[in-house]
């Protein structure tokens, strides 16, 4: 079943719902990189949630100009309008008022959606049963999707995402030096809004198939998911974009091809799986590697500090150490030294007495700031340097009685 | 409207909005001025998948398994943001915005696959909360407060949530220096001693278990507003940290009051026939105080407060 969900064999309604995701989830993850580069991840809970006043106005004036309360074009056009109010107000309580960012968002999110939730009611009041739609558009209801929602859902995906090429240079400067930004004849603030406006139009087309409390999801989980796999910005909206269509295309499926899955929660659910192999996974910035990373680190401390103890006779009591240096092949688990042992000691020993000349040496002051105890003195001393610290040691002093 | 009716009615939803407000507020208070304002908006996100979880362990929807669950998602989530944040090194509100929006989703996906059509247990229900159903058919009247009969009748919630707001009560009385001193200065505090990580844990803590009694009287969008819009709107009002509490106590009680008679009459007004939903009603008129607060408020701009406030 899901092979051929995944193959686009399952029916009319299942291959526009996959495709359409994956559009959503691509441009929902391009433009969410941004807003989290940013560090503003959460305004798009505000612009999400300030959507539900919109999609009920619009309903009721679609209705009493005698039209079908559920066009998805209207609801969007209203939801749209009303997410764009909530942002105004976020940003000016934010700017005029004392309060900060955070509380700014949660009024506005709470407050709108509360009062969204009172226009339902009234919806519900005005003509029962008619309001069916617009409850999907709170968790995202794809069964019964149209050729024309799926037109509206591929052309908004295309329309944001063309717009987020076009933008990303200015996005990216603001992101990193919005001063920078500013010196060079690039308004910041208008920059922010016009990537406020990006979210929001990737929250309308939304709406249909994730709805609007897990749209949320969908710009921040993918580019905190690439986040872990590159440094650099452009490569992370490249694979947000990717997870984003990847957990929109594979979740479709997965719903399509079981009963009672909802499409919308397992789209998310499908990119926290990528979240958390990123966050497990991924080379340099995952969990896995930061631990190898850390465990080589006490390796390498291990049996320099073994060595050192060796060269000067001292016995090695820690039995981490005795077991790395008999792994190596350097003691025996009795705390011996073996014939490399000794020789790996001595040359320890050796290089810690250049490294102290190094230390007392005006001309070597920068590469005496590299001291750690780890880093071997040939990776930054020439052949010759060496020899001739080594002049400066001298051998071993004649012994007079 | 003051009689019987008034008190079968609407006493106990009225009773039971203000406590919730406040019982909310209250922590909101420190919530806001530790910017943590959102962690109000999480929990109430992940109550669900909590209470969905408890609900198949035990089979049935009685209220402290219940409770319990929704606490221990709460208490999950917190951990598993601060987890997140540590081991990505990615900032708050990100790992805030994955946690919580997974585990939701986690929850509406249970809630699908269960079988939970025989009990009052769905998304718009955890979203709206039904104050309005929260009757008291046992009452004849005033007089009825007095009769032991009458008083067994009442709706459970009430008495639920106002020992959460006695609880909410004790846990700042009890920890008023220590809560204060860290969240103004986290430094100092530990200087002198004060657990400031536990401090901030313990008061996640309380506000979840409000959040949990609250949700399960009024629903999450009022436990939301209520923890960040009261002490949003009295953080503009003065620079003293005891009376924005006690404003932001006024403004809750005002809201749910307000909310709840503009919800049940207000249509009545405007010659519609059917009551709006209370629970986003209050949200509102909380949006409506904050509104006017971050208009008008004597301390709303961020620096040149007023002197003698």
């Amino acid at each position: 079943m899901l092979f051929e969900a995944l193959a686009l064999q399952l029916g009319y309604n299942a291959t526009l719902v996959a495709i359409g995701s994956a559009l959503l989830g691509i441009s929902a993850g391009v433009t969410g990189t941004f807003l989290f580069l940013r560090k503003r991840a959460l305004v798009s809970d505000a612009i999400s949630h300030a959507t539900l006043p919109g999609v009920g106005l619009a309903f009721i004036v679609m209705v009493l100009l005698g039209g079908d309360g559920r066009n998805l074009a209207g609801l969007m056009a209203g939801s749209a309008l009303s997410a764009w109010i909530g942002l105004i107000c976020v940003q000016s309580l934010t700017r005029r008022t004392r309060l900060s960012e955070d509380a700014a968002i949660g009024a506005i999110l709470s407050v709108f959606f509360g009062f969204g939730v009172v226009l339902l009611t009234i919806i519900q009041s005005m003509s029962s049963g008619r309001q069916a739609g617009l409850d999907g558009l709170l968790l995202g209801s794809t069964a019964g999707m149209l050729m024309q929602d799926a037109m509206i859902i591929a052309g908004g995906g295309a329309i944001t995402l063309a717009l987020v090429l076009l933008l990303r240079r200015a996005m990216t400067l603001v992101a990193f030096d919005p001063q920078y930004a500013r010196s060079i004849g690039i308004d910041p603030d208008r920059v922010d809004m016009l990537t406020m406006l990006l979210v929001l139009s990737v929250t309308v087309v939304g709406l249909k198939i994730v709805g609007l409390i897990l749209i949320v999801a969908l710009l921040i989980i993918p580019p905190v998911t690439a986040r872990f796999w590159t440094e650099r910005s452009e490569k992370v909206a490249t694979y947000a974009g990717v997870v984003g269509g990847v957990s929109g295309y594979v979740g479709a499926a997965i719903s399509a091809s079981t009963p009672d899955m909802p499409t919308g929660p397992i789209i998310v659910l499908t990119c926290f799986a990528l979240f958390l192999v990123s966050l497990f996974l991924a080379p340099e910035r995952g969990v896995l590697a930061a631990y190898l990373r850390h465990r080589r680190f006490q390796e390498k401390v291990h049996i320099r500090q073994g060595l050192l103890s060796l060269a000067q006779q001292q016995p090695v009591y820690e039995p981490l150490t005795i077991r790395l240096l008999a792994r190596e092949g350097l003691a025996r688990l009795d705390g011996v030294p073996t014939e490399a042992g000794r020789a790996r000691a001595a040359k320890a020993l050796l290089d810690e007495h250049r490294w102290q000349i190094v230390h007392g040496m005006a001309d070597f002051e920068a590469i005496s700031s590299l001291y750690d105890g780890l880093r071997d003195i040939e990776s930054v001393l020439t052949a010759d340097q060496l020899a001739e610290i080594d002049a400066l040691i001298g051998g071993p002093a004649e012994v007079t009685p | 409207m003051m009689g019987e009716e008034f008190v079968a009615l609407s006493l106990v939803p009225i009773l039971i909005g203000t406590f919730t407000a406040i019982a909310c507020a209250l922590p909101g208070n420190f919530l806001l001025l530790r910017k943590q304002a959102l962690i109000g908006d999480a929990i109430s996100h992940v109550v669900l998948p909590g209470i969905v979880v408890a609900f198949l362990v035990t089979g049935t929807l009685s209220t402290w398994p219940m409770m319990i669950g929704a606490a221990f998602a709460a208490i999950i989530a917190v951990i598993l943001i601060e987890a997140i944040r540590r081991l990505g090194r990615i900032e708050t509100g990100a790992a805030m915005g994955v946690v919580f929006t997974s585990m939701f989703a986690g929850g509406v996906l249970l809630l699908e696959r269960s079988d939970t059509s025989t009990v009052h247990l769905d998304v718009e229900h955890a979203l709206m909360g039904n104050l309005e159903s929260l009757i008291w058919l046992d009452a004849m009247g005033w007089s009825s407060l007095l009769d032991p009969v009458a008083l067994a009748g009442l709706p459970p919630e009430l008495p639920r949530i106002f020992v959460t707001l006695l609880g909410v009560l004790a846990f700042l009385w009890l920890f008023w220096r220590p809560l204060k001193i860290s969240t103004f200065d986290d430094g100092f505090a530990q200087g002198v001693g004060i657990r400031t990580g536990t401090m901030g844990m313990a008061l996640v803590v309380v506000s979840a278990i409000a959040a949990v009694a609250a949700f399960d009287a009024v629903g999450s969008i009022i436990v939301i507003a209520m923890f960040i819009c009261p002490p949003a709107a009295a953080r503009l009002m003065t620079n003293r940290l005891e009376i924005q509490i006690a404003w932001s106590v006024a403004f809750a009680a005002l809201s749910a009051v307000l909310g709840y008679v503009f919800a049940g009459y207000g249509p009545l007004w405007f010659g519609g026939q059917d009551a709006v939903s209370a629970a986003g009603m209050i949200a509102t008129v909380s949006g409506v105080i904050l509104a006017l607060a971050a208009l008008f408020g004597p301390c709303r701009s961020r620096t040149g407060a007023p002197s003698g406030v």
